[in-house]
């Protein structure tokens, strides 16, 4: 349905996107994960039209959004992070004009319009203008001006922020129902978030596509990644020394704490027979093990993890842009 | 383009600035009339001549909401993501305005009548009346469209009425203005240099591109130089020659006394057309920087 390649967007010297591929298929949510600044509303800025990228195309059901903009923009449907309403009209006022903006016909007006109001759940509110509208409704308004003109795409710039709890699992149960007749795109910086709404996410930072896949997909990716944590009653030299001949150890870390040191070790072999060699291990060298813990990264990890790999990697001064940005 | 449209005129009869522009239309219009028609005259342009200056009043009211409140409202978004073309969306609200501008020129148009109808002494010359009327309409309808685009400029409502105003009253004294510069060849490229860099300026703010703007502003003043040391005498009044034909205002002259001055409209529609080009380029520029 979407397809991104090669995304750069500048803003005169900083780089809000830098190189994004990615491909959006139909009838699923996907989320935009990546903390604060990451790019994500710039990218759905350019997805939208809104916004012109510096390098790289974007094709909407096959139109180009630079080259065919009016037949792009046709297949989707727009909330950004502030909902951009007209406050002094009614909220059927408001619907009735984006509808007529969008070139929805005459015939057609008034049944997307109760469709619409219906679903995004603003029918009984239709009358009342805008400005004296509480957030969460606001909100709705926005979503319901988003879905006129029957869109295929449904783009969704932090649809969330800023409301009360209820409101937000109202909001979110209205995007879940949403991703059944539309490919849904949501942005957020919060993982519960995307957890628990989308099929697909997105990870993106500092502009660039760090990892993609379905929650469990990342979860998988990470589950190489299993860390032990230890307490023995050792030096940090000699506990090192002890770890030297076992197979799968990646890294130790060493913090001692008075006669007794604690270790993080990472392996590559996520096998539970890991327990068992660490520990002989300890035993071989006669170092008491007063702790043994197995840790297995979850996504929160993993989005910790990897938005923290590529802060490390960008680090070092002009260091070259790592090639499709991608992590396998 | 008739939703832009509609809601653009909606816009303009919710709020008072367009009731306020009307009122002081049909007011002074009143005013003018009774004073100027009814005393005898047959020449209704004497009127309008008088009531020019209710537009440097009323078009940056009337213009800088347009596109300034759009974008204070962040709703500038959605025009950005509506399948439309900008040119669609511009020309929407230009003519929502010009609707706007023309409400009290259609009772306006009653005056006349009225006063050969009413008065015993008056005797309005009636296609002299008519012809100064269209004249004073395309007037107005060129100003919206310098108002427009001051609108599409600014980051705020206020800034937007502000610079307007100030571009509407130096274009209102642009012809007495110029006469203080002197005649000489040398003030003249003094002053047409200053405006060359002015415009500079404005290539700056339109394209965010300073190495652009700066390589624009030394061409036109190289160009300058060069045709200073090739024909220095050519340059003598030349400023003021320049500033009165970009004197909108002074071109509504030319409607006095029975001529319906095609020249002029050709004049007005073109700047109004201008303008509304840099309009949709303004705010295609949004598209490309932040």
């Amino acid at each position: 349905m979407i397809e991104v390649s090669h995304l750069t967007k500048r803003y005169g010297g900083r780089t809000a996107v830098e190189d994004l591929s990615f491909t959006v298929g139909s009838g699923a949510v996907y989320g935009l994960l990546g903390p604060n600044g990451a790019g994500k509303t710039t990218t759905m800025n350019i997805l939208t039209g809104c916004l012109a990228a510096t390098e790289g195309q974007v094709t909407i059901g096959g139109h180009d959004i630079f080259d065919e903009p009016i037949q792009a923009k046709r297949l989707v449907g727009y909330l950004p992070e502030q909902p951009p309403l007209y406050m002094g009209m009614t909220v059927r006022e408001y619907l009735s004009f984006v509808a007529r903006a969008k070139g929805v016909r005459p015939a057609q007006l008034d049944g997307q319009l109760e469709r619409a109001a219906a679903v995004a759940g603003v029918g009984d509110v239709a009358e009342r203008l805008i400005r004296n509208l509480s957030k969460g409704y606001r909100q709705r308004v926005g979503i319901a001006q988003a879905l006129l003109g029957e869109p295929e795409v449904i783009i969704l710039d932090e649809p969330t922020v800023g409301l009360d709890p209820l409101q937000i699992v109202e909001i979110r149960q209205l995007i879940s129902s949403l991703g059944r007749e539309h490919t849904v795109i949501l942005s957020s910086h919060i993982l519960s978030e995307v957890q628990a709404i989308c099929g697909q996410i997105l990870l993106i930072h500092k502009g660039r596509l760090v990892a993609s896949g379905t929650p469990e997909q990342l979860e998988a990716q990470s589950a190489g990644q299993v860390t032990y944590r230890l307490t023995v009653k050792a030096g940090p030299l000699e506990a090192r020394q002890a770890l030297e001949p076992v197979s799968g150890v990646t890294e130790v870390k060493t913090a001692p704490a008075g006669e007794r040191t604690e270790l993080t070790v990472a392996v590559s072999d996520p096998s539970p027979a890991m327990d068992e060699r660490i520990s002989f291990a300890m035993s071989d060298k006669r170092i008491p093990v007063l702790r043994l813990e197995r840790e297995q990264a979850d996504l929160e990890d993993v989005f910790l993890a990897l938005t923290r790999d590529a802060d490390q990697t960008a680090a070092p001064g002009r260091a070259p842009a790592r090639k499709g940005g991608r992590r396998p | 383009m008739s939703a832009i449209y509609e809601r653009e005129l909606d816009s303009q009869l919710n709020g008072l600035t367009g009731y306020v522009y009307g009122a002081l239309m049909l007011l002074f219009g009143g005013i003018y009339v009774m004073v100027c028609q009814l005393d005898g005259s047959p020449y209704f342009t004497e009127t309008l001549d008088g009531l020019r200056f209710i537009y440097f009043v009323s078009i940056p009211l009337l213009t800088m909401r347009s596109i300034a409140e759009e974008r204070h409202q962040k709703t500038d978004q959605l025009l950005y993501s509506l399948p439309l073309s900008m040119t669609r969306i511009v020309l929407g609200k230009y003519l929502a305005l010009v609707t706007v501008l023309a409400m009290p020129m259609a009772v306006m148009a009653l005056y006349p009548l009225a006063v050969n109808a009413l008065a015993a002494s008056g005797t309005v010359h009636l296609r002299a009346a008519y012809s100064a009327l269209a004249g004073f309409f395309f007037l107005g309808m060129a100003l919206a469209a310098v108002g427009l685009f001051v609108s599409s400029l600014a980051e705020s409502v206020g800034v937007a009425a502000g610079i307007c105003f100030l571009v509407m009253l130096l274009t209102y004294f642009l012809t007495p203005l110029a006469g203080y510069i002197p005649a000489s060849p040398l003030a003249s490229l003094i002053a047409l240099a200053v405006t060359a860099a002015l415009f500079g300026l404005l290539v700056w703010r339109l394209t965010r591109n300073g190495g652009f703007a700066a390589a624009f502003t030394l061409a036109l003043e190289a160009a300058l130089g060069v045709c200073f040391a090739v024909d220095s005498q050519r340059f003598g009044g030349l400023f003021a020659e320049l500033a009165g034909k970009l004197a909108v205002f002074d071109r509504f002259e030319s409607f006095a006394y029975d001529i319906l001055d095609l020249r002029a409209i050709a004049y007005f529609v073109s700047v109004a057309a201008v303008f509304l080009f840099l309009t949709v380029q303004s705010m295609e520029r949004r598209r490309w920087a932040s």
